[in-house]
């Protein structure tokens, strides 16, 4: 996982609550067996209409929005499946970092995984951003995790609420599996205690 | 001190913890589909791990398969492809799988409980949102990303941190006609669509009690569809009594269901939230939206999003009717339908296809309407054949067909063309889940086999 320590980038805008993981990366994509290459298919059926090339109203669209690492979204971001294809689609459409007022748990989590900062900032906060973004064509941001802090050229701030391990291990890019495989022996002990109560019902 | 259902399963399975950072949890089932898991295995096999724990893993194909004859290779090769994988998988990895061909075959949220993998007490998950489902039997059952799958096949264990508790309590005696879907999709109408947001939910009161265990099955199911990581319900008789006998049930059972009688949350434990709802009244529910908190009694209207308070609720039912191609106050009685869909792991269990025959036995689908019935697991639809259910639904005109998601999520054959408005019995009624510019409203079985009858919503109280 690419670790993540700072970011500086155009940001785009999704001005849409409850945004599910079917409307982040369409179920006809899930077929692929790789976690890559599912950034030409995020958003499929508002980016694109079928088989004539993209929605011109769909705002993310317009050509000063080109290059964004930086969503900006509603409330419930994520709710629906599980599917990690969500976070592999928006990574590999260019988003490093996803902001809204709330998020879905599983989505949440899943970003982190990949190397994703989701970030919750107050409706107020984010409608301020949305307001901003509009006004200013190339409107940038400049994340800043080690300070925990999000910053932009006219002059807002907004601190990053994370929760610290997480901070850290999106910031060494560390892989939770090795940190799990690190406490091999208390995985161990653990089910030989339970093997013990549990017998045969494990 | 006194704890909760949830808070006495949490703890039992703590192997590991340290301040400030998630703690570590023990898996004691691991069930695996062929969607979300290629990525995990890769990612096993180029670190070079094993699986740690293969004995409590379990593998199925449910999401992809045509429903249509089996004998036939699947056409779509990209489908086969992922379904094939699944297979080298599990063989390569010494992992139990229940392909197309085994009587164990379904959707892995059917098979779990039916086989006894599913059990009161046990930590279960799945890269599947709908893991909730197992909650019904006292598991701690929650959906997981590819990555956290990796991560269970490597160490049977997840990294987690502690979720809130959140008290649902149901009150009263439902009507005849209303269902445990109508009971869930009401509650989502109420609380929202993340009402249960980084909780687990505890369903409680006398109305849950006498709910059948498939009944409940359908009430964690949708837990997910309220915003929550969980929703669980305390093991009692009826779940004893259900599980007794099953493939993987405890040998020992009076001594397992001693143990599992020490699992219901204790007088007096507390809760981070609580609500409390009276269903005497409650009618059956149709979604009118595209999420499935925007619901209303089948006597109501389609509501006027210029009445709603909220700014946000506001823009999402407007941008939701237009999706649905729904004018605002429309009698939901007057929403004529072109499709209707039984089955997917919320409604495709034995009950919910003896209910739904019982409405079609000797009646016609309307013919305006395609309406196919596909049930949940292979030994449902073996049970449904002994008792004729599926003689009743051909009669009347349904398609009947073989187990899997089907029409649940539309990534196989089964789907609907943009336009058209299915009533379903699955979970989530999101822009184009059905297909493309489908149009879906979530019901329950009845409801929908009496929709399939008329071409319309109907009160199947009346
Ligand atoms: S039936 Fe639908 S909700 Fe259930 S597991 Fe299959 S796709 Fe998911």
């Amino acid at each position: 996982m690419e670790p993540f320590k700072t970011l500086k980038g155009i940001v785009t805008l999704l001005d849409l609550p409850d945004v599910d993981t079917d409307q982040i990366i369409p179920k006809q994509f899930l077929k692929r067996i790789e976690r890559t290459g599912f950034g030409q298919f995020l958003f499929y059926d508002w980016r694109f209409i079928d088989g004539e090339g993209l929605k011109p109203d769909f705002e993310m669209n317009a050509p000063r929005y080109q290059g964004a690492s930086i969503l900006v979204a509603r409330a419930n971001f994520g709710c629906g499946s599980s599917r990690e294809h969500a976070p592999w689609a928006l990574l590999d459409y260019g988003f490093r970092c996803i902001i809204a007022p709330s998020f879905a748990d599983i989505f949440y989590n899943n970003c982190f995984k990949n190397g994703i900062l989701p970030v919750c900032l107050s409706e107020s906060d984010v409608e301020t951003l949305f307001t901003r973004v509009r006004q200013t064509p190339g409107y940038t941001l400049s994340v800043d995790l080690e300070k925990q802090e999000i910053r932009s050229d006219d002059g807002l701030r907004f601190a990053i609420e994370i929760d610290p391990f997480r901070r850290d291990c999106l910031q060494k890019g560390l892989d939770d599996i090795g940190l799990t495989v690190a406490q091999q022996d208390k995985i161990a002990q653990y089910e030989a205690k339970r093997a013990a109560i549990v017998g045969a019902a494990l | 001190m006194a704890k909760t259902l949830f808070e006495k399963i949490w703890e039992g399975h703590v192997v590991h913890e340290e301040a400030g950072k998630p703690s570590l949890i023990y898996i004691d089932r691991h069930l695996v589909h062929e969607v979300t898991s290629p990525q995990a295995f890769e990612g096993l096999r180029m670190a070079k791990r094993p699986v740690r724990q293969p004995a409590l893993t379990f593998a199925t194909m449910d999401h992809n398969v045509p429903t249509t004859d089996r004998s036939q290779p699947i056409r779509d090769q990209i489908s086969a492809k992922q379904i094939e994988t699944l297979t080298n998988n599990c063989r390569d990895f010494d992992i139990t799988l229940y392909d197309l061909k085994s009587p164990h075959h379904g959707i892995v949220h059917v098979i779990g409980p039916e086989l006894g993998l599913t059990l009161p007490g046990l930590t279960v998950v799945c890269g599947d949102s709908h893991t909730s489902t197992h909650g019904a039997f006292g598991a701690l059952a929650f959906g997981i990303g590819t990555s956290e799958v990796e991560h269970v096949l490597a160490t049977q264990c997840l990294q987690q941190s502690r979720p809130k508790t959140l008290l649902i309590e149901i009150a009263g005696e439902r009507a005849q006609g209303v269902e445990a879907k109508d009971i869930i999709l009401y509650i989502i109408g109420q609380i929202g669509t993340h009402g249960g947001s980084g909780s687990v939910i505890e369903y409680a009161g006398e109305a849950v009690r006498a709910l059948s265990m498939e009944e409940r099955m359908t009430v964690c199911n949708m837990s997910i569809e309220a915003g929550a990581r969980a929703g669980l319900i305390a093991p009692d008789e009826t779940t004893y009594a259900y599980l007794k006998g099953r493939d993987y049930a405890p040998d020992d059972y009076e001594a397992a269901c001693k143990d599992w009688s020490t699992l219901p949350t204790d007088t007096g434990a507390t809760f981070d939230k609580r609500f409390h709802f009276d269903i005497t009244a409650l009618a059956p529910q149709v979604t009118w939206g595209t999420n499935p908190g925007q619901v209303v009694s089948v006597d109501g209207r389609v509501p006027l999003p210029a009445e709603m308070a909220d700014e946000n609720a506001r823009k999402s039912a407007a941008r939701a009717l237009e999706y649905m191609g729904l004018k605002e106050n429309t009698p939901i009685e007057d929403i004529a339908i072109d499709h209707v869909f039984i089955g997917s792991c919320t409604n495709s269990r034995i009950e919910d296809l003896r209910r739904a025959a019982q409405v079609a036995k000797d009646k016609r689908v309307a013919s305006s309407v395609n309406a196919m019935v596909v049930p949940g697991s292979f030994a449902v639809k073996q049970q449904a054949e002994a008792e004729g259910l599926d003689r009743i639904f051909k009669e009347a005109g349904f398609e009947w067909r073989e187990s899997g998601c089907s029409m649940c999520l539309a990534m196989n054959p089964d789907s609907l063309k943009p336009g058209e408005r299915c009533a379903s019995t699955s979970n989530r009624n999101f822009e184009g889940r059905q297909g493309q510019g489908g149009r879906t409203h979530l019901v329950s079985p009845t409801m929908a086999a009496a929709a399939a009858l008329a071409g319309h919503f109907v009160d199947v109280r009346e």
